[in-house]
């Protein structure tokens, strides 16, 4: 179709789109002024069910954590997938990284820049499994935990630490970490059914809310989780910057 | 003002769409994509509020406290990761047609008519 | 017992991470043989559901948290036995698929096997599900698996455009679906489908019919029903043969499984009342897709695009079974998807075969190249026959069960519709059988429009042993094949499947067992006499339809020129024009998609009226 007949057919339907969204909205109950019996009996007996204080995370990992396993997976299989979309093809090959222009003066390289970088790594790993740990309390978890932590490599690559990166996180240990964590919170679900009545279910100690070492399978969840998720977003760097700086056309000699 | 993060939602919604069909660059299209993504955590989040009340962590306030619905956050943070996900791959895809065909347009990427 | 439930969806999900953090210590052949048995296991579960879900259905509550007050707490799986066929079938499809690529099919690692495994998850998942989000996320999960199987083929530009198309209108459906559970969780405040249902009272309002349109939408696009349905010719064209046979033979089941489960479990109580409008609207996004889906299909010389584009009519097929909003309609659409998934999977690896042998897919390309393959021809061919709705197959059952209940509620142009779309299906797969086992038909230089591009060679997706046919990719398409065939002979399968279409309608035992605990038995429905004689007549005038197309168009080139170029003027036009608008352009497809659920919410929201 020409790009106006596209156009009007899309206007015609982003117009009724608009109208019978906005009908139905209109039936909603005030903005503010939610009854909701699932959220509300939640909020009323999260902590005293799981011990976790922050009840986001109760429902994410306990409540309905086959829910999040199923999302854990979806992470996996787009990890898993754009390795497959950006493995190299069979005309190309994979060089290590090398720098084009070794008998040129490199670009000024801004100094701050670079140890800005450096210097955050360190604090974002430690406020990475920080906020994984401490995810049944405050506000955090394992998938926003997993990915501060996976911003570390990333810092380096922009301190132009590429090689070094590569070499602390080589590809066999990163799909292991990755394909560990996601089958681990399987694993966990598998021992809550072996263990007891139901997949999934919390079964280690509750603790007493507000400590560290509390909530059960919770607080194993959020380090599962995390765990995959940081080493999935790791790979997904890896990926995308292989292809960019690594992978070259097969040369013709 | 009590309509207006539906309005918003569904705004985006719209916006959105026509910035996928209009689009002239893959990426751009994939970044449209997460602003259609987006109008649904806004009409989650929008659905969950509740006025004068506080987040669902009861660390430091009693069990009891007026607060909004934990459901919709759960359910936005899940969202949140499938968006994710779907970019990457859909990026992964641009780069690999970018290879191939030299070009990111839409317009002339042609091999699947008929 | 209902452990297998849990087990169905954990067992391929850890084998899928564990294979792929292990793949590199892993030879070749162990990887394949874990995944086999994965799927194979899996299958087992669903089946072994499936017995004990036919006497009363199974409800599971995940973490162990049982609703309390009627409000459900946790999330649930609730095995009826229409989920769990569903689930097995796809099971035994996975399986299949992971058979016939062994050895041969260029896998990278263990991704692949990994890719697959998720992907049953997925659908095993969905078939099981109690909770709306929850069957969000296992759509997802099966979506993204598609998405990267899909584009698999890096090297042509093909795959990564279909795939492409695929992932940006998939996940457009997958959030119009999520806005939909939003409305409805605003309106009730549950995510359980029982819960829900419950919630909903009985009259639809804006918030409900809203609710629904884009529910509905969400799963159309899926089912590839049109205006949604431009993503699946792309997909299909380009994706791998093992992971087309699983599309074609369940991604467009799920997705009307989904508007069904939906429909009858929360929107039933609300929507009865309007329960007419609903259908006609309905009816005519199926007939039209069916009529669609048809023309596109003959209209094709790639085999895999003239399978994808058949999928599409059949689906249109399935849709106006369970249109009717009967059980009767919905148990022969059951049987018809059951069967003609069998059919479509035998007939992919059937076209897949050809490309390993021949290295194409393209009719006019392998023109007379396929002489020798007779066993294969013969596969093909009866294939063929079979989707046209040639009795006793199982298809031909399923198809006059619709008939037959359509004739009850007074839609007599039904049978005409079935019987022209069977034709026009069937007789395309014909037409090519003709062309490239025998070489009849025109050559090349007649076709009018066929394009430079689409007579290239495709790259090959196998490696080695082209010599002969191997027989991993024989014997599973003549085992689904003969399984299409033996199908309505099973005893007691029709009787079962009018039982289980009984219990899945019932929305207040679903209520009752998910929400109180209180089981019933489904009762076990008298033994079926199968379809009535009388529908045996469109069973053989489709078929005659199909070959009598199929030899006209082969023989075209012996008509005066006259006629040729009067049903040039006439049909040839339109079909032009049909094809014109498949073009492959992603921002064509999402306006289309944009116009299709303004119309759908249009129409649901007159229908209140």
């Amino acid at each position: 179709m020409s790009s106006s007949v596209r156009s009007t057919v899309f206007f015609i339907g982003a117009a009724g789109l608009a109208v019978f969204l906005l009908w139905g909205l209109a039936g909603l109950p005030d903005f503010g002024n939610f009854r909701g019996d699932y959220g509300l009996l939640l909020n009323r007996v999260g902590v005293e069910q799981t011990s976790a204080t922050n009840i986001v995370a109760a429902v994410t990992f306990d409540y309905r954590g086959f829910d999040t396993m199923a999302e854990e997976f979806i992470l996996f299989a787009a990890v898993l997938g754009t390795a497959l979309l950006l493995r190299a093809q069979r005309e190309e090959e994979e060089e290590p990284a090398e720098d084009m222009a070794q008998d040129r003066r490199p670009p000024h390289d801004s100094d701050a820049v670079r140890e800005l970088c450096l210097g955050l790594v360190a604090p974002a790993v430690l406020f990475g499994l920080y906020v994984v740990a401490h995810g049944h309390l405050s506000p955090g978890g394992g998938f926003q935990g997993g990915v501060v932590l996976a911003t570390a490599p990333l810092l380096m690559y922009l301190a132009g630490e590429y090689a070094g990166l590569r070499t602390l996180s080589p590809r066999t240990v990163v799909e292991l970490a990755e394909g560990t964590g996601a089958a681990g919170y399987v694993g966990v679900g598998l021992v809550g059914l072996a263990a007891s009545v139901s997949f999934m279910k919390n079964f280690l100690p509750l603790g007493r809310p507000g400590d560290l070492l509390s909530s059960g399978t919770i607080l194993v969840l959020n380090f599962a989780v995390g765990f995959a998720v940081a080493a999935g977003f790791v790979l997904l760097l890896t990926e995308f910057l292989e292809q960019t700086l690594e992978v070259r056309r097969r040369s013709r000699a | 003002m009590n309509f207006l993060p539906y309005a918003v939602a569904a705004y985006l919604l719209v916006i959105g769409l026509y910035g996928i069909v209009t689009s002239r660059n893959l990426i751009h299209m994939v970044v449209c994509l997460s602003v259609v993504q987006s109008s649904t955590y806004v009409v989650l989040l929008s659905i969950g509020f509740r006025s004068n009340a506080t987040a669902p962590i009861f660390v430091d306030i009693p069990v009891g406290t007026r607060a909004v619905d934990p459901i919709v956050q759960a359910l936005t943070s899940t969202d949140v990761v499938i968006g994710v996900t779907v970019s990457a791959l859909l990026l992964a895809l641009a780069v690999q047609v970018h290879k191939r065909s030299r070009t990111l347009d839409p317009n002339s990427l042609s091999s699947l008519k008929g | 017992m209902e452990d297998l439930a849990a087990l169905g969806v954990a067992i391929p999900l850890v084998t899928a991470a564990l294979l792929s953090g292990a793949a590199v210590f892993l030879p070749r052949r162990a990887i394949e043989i874990v995944s086999i048995a994965a799927a194979a296991v899996t299958s087992a579960c669903c089946l072994l559901l499936l017995m004990d879900a036919s006497e009363s259905p199974l409800v599971y509550w995940f973490g162990g948290w049982v609703p309390r007050d009627g409000v459900a707490v946790g999330i649930a799986f609730v095995v009826d036995p229409m989920g769990a066929a569903l689930a097995a079938f796809s099971g035994v499809l996975v399986t299949a698929a992971l058979l016939y690529s062994w050895r041969f099919f260029d896998a990278v690692g263990a991704l692949y096997h990994s890719l697959m495994l998720v992907f049953l998850s997925g659908i095993v998942g969905l078939c099981f599900s109690g909770d709306l989000f929850n069957m969000f996320v296992f759509l997802g999960v099966l979506s993204v698996a598609a998405f990267a199987l899909t584009g698999y083929k890096i090297e042509e530009a093909g795959p990564l455009q279909g795939a492409m198309n695929f992932a940006l209108t998939n996940s457009i459906g997958a959030f119009l679906l999520l806005w939909g559970i939003a409305l409805l969780y605003g309106r009730t405040g549950a995510l359980n489908l029982a819960q829900m249902g419950e919630s909903l009272g009985t009259r639809p309002d804006a918030l409900v019919m809203a609710a629904f349109a884009l529910v509905v939408a969400g799963f159309f696009i899926k089912a590839a029903i049109v205006p949604f349905h431009f993503w699946l010719a792309d997909a299909f064209a380009t994706a791998p043969l093992p992971v087309c046979i699983l599309l074609g033979g369940v991604v467009s089941e799920l997705g009307l499984y989904g508007v069904a489960r939906v429909y009858w479990t929360v929107f039933e109580g609300p929507l009865s009342s309007v329960a007419s409008e609903l259908r006609t609207i309905l009816l005519v996004a199926a007939a039209t897709t069916a009529v669609v889906g048809a023309v596109m299909s003959f209209a094709q010389h790639h085999l895999q695009r003239m399978l994808a584009f058949s999928v599409i009519a059949h689906a249109g097929l399935f849709l106006v079974g369970l249109a009717t909003l009967t059980p009767a309609g919905l148990s022969g659409a059951a049987v018809y998807m059951l069967a003609d998934g069998l059919v479509k999977a035998s007939l992919f690896m059937c076209v897949g075969i050809l490309q390993h042998r021949l290295g194409g897919v393209d009719e006019y390309h392998l023109r007379g190249r396929g002489r020798r393959f007779v066993a294969t021809a013969a596969l093909f061919v009866v294939g063929a026959l079979a989707l046209a709705g040639l009795p006793p197959f199982g298809t031909y059952v399923g198809k006059a069960l619709i008939e037959e209940e359509a004739k009850l509620l007074g839609l007599a142009w039904v049978t005409p519709l079935f019987v022209l779309v069977s034709a026009l299906t069937g007789g395309a797969l014909l037409r090519a059988a003709g062309r490239v086992f025998m070489g009849w038909g025109p050559p090349i230089e007649h076709a009018d429009e066929v394009s430079q591009a689409e007579g290239e060679e495709q790259e090959a997706e196998t490696v080695a042993g082209r010599e002969r046919t191997p027989a991993v990719m024989f014997v599973p398409a003549l085992l689904l094949g003969a399984a299409a065939f033996a199908l309505p002979f099973v005893p007691g399968l029709l009787a079962g499947s009018e039982a289980a279409a009984e219990a899945f309608t019932d929305r207040t035992a679903y209520v009752e067992e998910v929400l109180a605990g209180e089981f019933r038995r489904i009762p076990a429905a008298p033994a079926h006499a199968g379809p009535k004689s009388e529908e045996l007549v469109p069973g053989f005038l489709s078929v005659a339809g199909a070959l009598g197309l199929a030899a006209f168009t082969l023989g075209s080139n012996r008509l005066p020129s006259r006629w040729r170029r009067a049903i040039w003027n006439s049909a040839g036009r339109i079909v032009v024009g049909l094809r014109n608008l498949h073009s492959g352009h992603p921002g064509d497809y999402i306006a289309w998609l944009t116009f299709g659920v303004a119309l759908l919410g249009g129409a649901f929201g007159v229908a209140l009226r």
